[in-house]
């Protein structure tokens, strides 16, 4: 939210040439110093304000934007599709699970053990789907996400199958003062907000730039240097991983896992939400996760299966109409204002706007013939 | 020797059904490049439709008939208001995949709205069964093979022997050159769908008779069956499929019945892993065609 809204906000007035660094343009930093302090202000007083209920809420919504984010590094940045990202996200759940509950560990050790798992098994899938691309690792990863919960169903004695299993409650310690909706919250805020510094400052290195080019043409990727099959085995790895830590996370908030909570519907909620939020952007999938946690909530709770057919059509119209989804709609029409409104001295639209809402068509050219 | 037969006419039995939806699948797929992740709900919705129709009174065989009929129109429409307006297949394969996703959820959504998340009583087409000295076959299993002989007789005949067919072969080939040679394309993409649809109404509407259930989640873990049939067989061969769905529904029985440690939890993850090997090892299938890239 942050570096978009500054990139793209009224800060650009006089200043033609790009800046090369923060520094360079006074203002656009202190714009971007303002909506960072007044968004975290935010955040942060989120918690006082609602009642616990809907920071229950709030705190599922981090963890969909800790998969998504994860997510969107594999298929907005990289091109490679997940519909099995679900899988993930449960094994990070039954990582903890079962580590806190018959194990005795804490809940923040059990974090560790979750991202290295899911990491393992990311890598792990990661590596035929360097021979299975486009069409096929969708439907891959789709088979993951049904197979899951059979998994789990079929190893009862340790996850309790289908009738789940309970973990203790992550409680809030005294010194803190806070209850323990809150403390949740503020726990879970400070995991997303160090994921998404990190996965920010990764997409705009080197790694990131190669995970693009591998995305924009796999063959001229890899003519110029970029070694595929390690950044992509690797991308699926740490993608895998956001999702496995979100899980445990999820087992924070919600001390309960059962087999089908972590099914094929978790998988494309988590797709959703990156599709919604826009792909390769780095906070459209903190957009997407709000969307998809409180869409349900302001519909009419007479009708409860209205909110899948409307993710579904939500889904279908996007990828009509706005491909780029909310940021890229942003992005777009702000780029439009700035043509319309501004005379002909100021500078065209941020080419990066063009660039990434072609995100999830661009790569077509890879899949077609693989 | 006659459990392991017993087995055998089971597996044959399901394997059929695998191989009906997963003859769909590779309609689609030869007609238009693509995997249709909605090919299961879709033919859920025309079970719907066809219990339904037997709901108001329609013997069995019509009902599957008319429900088929709807399903035609019903998979042209979606091709050309949905499917198309997104974009070709070549240049938007992501794309079209999110729209397949989101088809997914809105058919089985809608399924539960209409007709509820409980299950349905579907009548049996046959209850008799047939004696063959070492082991039984019920009529229902014989009529679901027969139904496949027969489906994929016409499809062979449609795609070899007709002007259309040639037609649709033509597209998948190359429509860019169709389209200069004056065919239809548009057309021939919703036939494509069309048809898919219809043979996924059917090979679901005999699912739901074999199981005399139907339920909103019959299809998730039966389209996974039928992927794995259309991989082994291979994705642009209609024979592929047949052979794929039989050879996956005895393979998966005999595992679930000999091999105590699999059982019937852990026969979807040997589908799974099945595909990931075929994928892996041949991507191309049992009957498909290698698939080479132009530079």
């Amino acid at each position: 939210m942050t570096a978009t809204s500054a990139s793209s906000g009224p800060a650009t007035v006089g200043s033609p040439a790009p800046p090369t660094g923060l520094f360079a343009d006074p203002r656009r930093l202190a714009v971007r110093v303002v909506v960072t302090v007044a968004v975290g202000a935010v955040l942060l007083y989120l918690p006082q304000y609602f009642p616990a209920f809907r920071v229950g809420q709030f705190n599922i919504v981090i963890c969909y934007a800790i998969a998504a984010l994860g997510l969107n590094l594999l298929t907005g940045y990289n091109g490679q599709i997940s519909i099995g990202h679900g899988a993930f996200f449960g094994v990070g759940a039954y990582t903890t699970a079962i580590l806190v509950a018959d194990h005795g560990w804490s809940h923040f050790a059990t974090l560790g053990a979750a991202a290295v798992i899911a990491f393992v098994l990311g890598v792990l899938v990661g590596i035929p789907a360097l021979r299975i691309r486009g069409l096929y690792l969708a439907l891959v990863t789709l088979a993951l996400a049904t197979v899951f919960p059979q998994i789990i169903k079929r190893f009862s004695d340790v996850t309790g199958g289908a009738q789940g299993m309970r973990v203790p409650k992550f409680r809030a310690p005294d010194w803190t003062g806070l209850k323990d909706d809150q403390w949740k919250y503020y726990v879970l805020l400070t995991f997303a907000v160090v994921s998404f510094v990190l996965v920010r400052n990764l997409v705009r290195s080197r790694v990131g730039r190669a995970l693009i080019a591998t995305r924009d043409n796999e063959t001229a990727a890899e003519v110029l240097g970029v070694n595929l099959a390690f950044y992509k085995v690797i991308t699926f790895g740490v993608s895998a991983m956001l999702a496995g830590i979100a899980g445990s996370l999820s087992v924070f908030n919600d001390p309960f896992v059962s087999a089908d909570k972590y099914g094929i519907n978790l998988s494309i909620i988590l797709l959703v939400a990156v599709v919604v939020g826009g792909a390769a952007t780095i906070f459209g999938p903190a957009f997407g996760a709000f969307f998809v946690v409180f869409l349900p909530d302001w519909l009419p709770q007479k009708y409860p299966q209205l909110s899948p057919v409307l993710f579904g059509a939500v889904l279908i119209l996007l990828m009509m109409v706005a491909p780029g989804g909310f940021l890229g709609l942003v992005r777009q029409i702000t780029a439009w204002a700035k043509l319309r409104f501004r005379s002909s001295s100021s500078p065209p639209p941020a080419p990066s706007a063009v660039g990434e809402t072609a995100a999830i068509t661009g790569s077509g050219d890879e899949l077609a013939s693989g | 020797m006659e459990l392991f037969l017993d087995r055998l006419v089971i597996g044959l039995g399901q394997g059929a059904i695998y191989a009906l939806l997963a003859l769909a699948l590779v309609l689609i797929y030869r007609s238009t490049g693509l995997l249709n992740f909605a090919q299961g709900e879709m033919a859920l919705f025309s079970t719907y439709v066809t219990w339904q129709l037997i709901e108001w009174g329609l013997p069995l065989a019509l009902a599957i008939l008319v429900s088929m009929g709807l399903a035609f129109l019903g998979g042209a429409a979606i091709e050309r208001a949905i499917i198309r307006p997104v974009g070709d297949v070549e240049h938007n394969s992501l794309s079209i995949v999110i729209v397949t996703i989101g088809l997914f959820l809105a058919f089985n959504a809608l399924v539960g709205w209409i007709w509820g998340s409980d299950g349905k009583i579907f009548p049996k087409a046959f209850t008799s069964t047939l004696d063959l000295g070492v082991t039984t076959v019920s009529w229902q299993t014989l009529t679901i093979l027969l139904v496949l002989v027969a489906e994929l007789a016409v499809l062979f005949l449609v795609f070899q022997k007709t002007k259309l067919g040639l037609a649709m072969r033509a597209v998948s080939s190359n429509s860019e050159s169709s389209r200069l040679v004056g065919i239809r394309v548009g057309r021939m993409l919703m036939f494509g769908w069309g048809l898919a649809a219809t043979v996924g109404a059917l090979g679901g509407s005999l699912y739901a008779s074999q199981l005399t259930t139907l339920d909103p989640s019959l299809m998730a873990v039966l389209l996974i069956y039928a992927f794995a049939a259309a991989t082994l067989g291979g994705f642009d061969s209609p024979l592929g499929a047949v052979v794929g769905g039989l050879i996956v529904g005895v393979v998966t029985v005999m595992a679930e019945g000999y091999i105590s440690w699999i059982g019937g939890d852990l026969k979807l993850a040997f589908a799974f892993v099945l595909i990931l090997i075929v994928l892996t090892v041949r991507p191309q299938g049992l009957f498909g065609k290698e698939q080479v890239t132009r530079v």
